[in-house]
């Protein structure tokens, strides 16, 4: 079991995984999403590779309205 | 040489060149829809957007603002609206390049004042200096102080935004020497950026020799969005026009257009 804030929030993972199978998971992985994880971005081709670890501060974000 | 035939008057902001010379934003409209029509009606070819906190339990099928603003048609302009420090603007623009597949044109705000919505200065141009430095191209917002300006043009901005008053107020250009002094020392296009609320703002900013004009609440928030788009559109054209053509001189007494000769009364 891994915590970890994602956008703030804490959530618990039953199982260490990649930052790709969150994504999956979260059903966002076809969407126009960028990551930061403990503070740095991590870029799309590396989502796979991404280990997510039990503490990590991940921030999710899309294009949103605004001007 | 009329209109027609003359070269094409064109915006070049670091080698993009856009036709129109309006620019827009994507924020307050009712829907997505409205925002794609309205974008449509203004003839904007640079549309500006936010970056936000992904909504963990979105239905996936939910519209997503990129759909409508694709960036084959459009060029996007993220934004750093909402920052409050050259950090946070920073990590902004990085998470947008990311969102964008390294696109690097960017609007950087930083604000100093959540009543005013008034520029922070000193953050502005510590952000500023650090994303030219990491290959950003930087449209930056910033007050009508001709030395801000200066200062964020030798940072390497590659475009000067003044607002002509605060975010969302509509009170048009407020300081229309400042905004002509920041036109006449400035290397790069000056856009207006933040404070037209009519048509006619946008056309008086034009007339100062402004490149462009950015808005988005003057065309949101009208009671027809479309047709306010449309409005403007013209009204940027106009002010461009009027601009080139260049203004008579103005007279403290009366000229009459008619002949003084040949009265028969």
């Amino acid at each position: 079991m891994i915590e970890l804030h994602i956008n703030g929030e804490a959530h618990r993972l039953p199982q260490p995984c990649t930052l790709g199978e969150l994504l999956q998971r979260l059903d966002l992985q076809q969407r126009r999403v960028a990551a930061e994880l403990n503070g740095w971005v991590i870029p799309r081709s590396q989502h796979g590779a991404c280990v997510l670890a039990d503490g990590d501060r991940l921030e999710l974000v899309h294009a949103i309205g605004g001007g | 040489m009329n209109v027609a035939t003359s070269p094409p008057d064109c915006l070049i902001v670091h080698g993009h060149i856009f036709t129109s010379r309006l620019l827009v934003g994507t924020g307050h409209y009712a829907d997505l829809e409205q925002t794609r029509a309205a974008i449509e009606a203004s003839g904007a070819e640079v549309v500006t957007f936010a970056v936000r906190r992904s909504n963990l339990g979105q239905d996936a099928a939910q519209p997503n603002l990129l759909e409508v603003i694709p960036p084959e048609r459009y060029t996007l302009l993220p934004n750093t609206a909402g920052c409050y420090t050259a950090e946070d603007a920073v990590r902004t623009c990085l998470l947008a390049r990311e969102l964008l597949d390294g696109h690097d044109l960017v609007k950087l705000e930083v604000l100093g004042d959540p009543r005013t919505l008034y520029p922070d200065i000193g953050e502005t141009l510590k952000a500023a200096e650090r994303l030219v430095r990491e290959g950003f191209q930087v449209m930056v917002y910033t007050s009508d102080d001709p030395l801000a300006a200066r200062k964020l043009e030798d940072l390497g901005c590659v475009a000067i935004m003044p607002l002509g008053a605060p975010i969302g107020s509509g009170l048009g250009i407020r300081n229309p020497y400042n905004i002509g002094l920041i036109v006449e020392n400035a290397r790069v296009p000056v856009i207006v950026d933040a404070g037209v609320g009519t048509p006619s703002d946008a056309t008086f900013a034009m007339e100062l020799g402004c490149a462009g004009v950015l808005m988005n609440t003057a065309i949101a928030k009208a009671r027809d969005p479309l047709l306010m788009a449309a409005a403007m559109r013209k009204a940027v054209q106009a002010g461009r026009e009027g601009y080139l053509a260049g203004r008579m001189p103005r007279r403290s007494l009366g000229d009459a257009s008619s002949p003084l000769g040949g009265l028969f009364y």
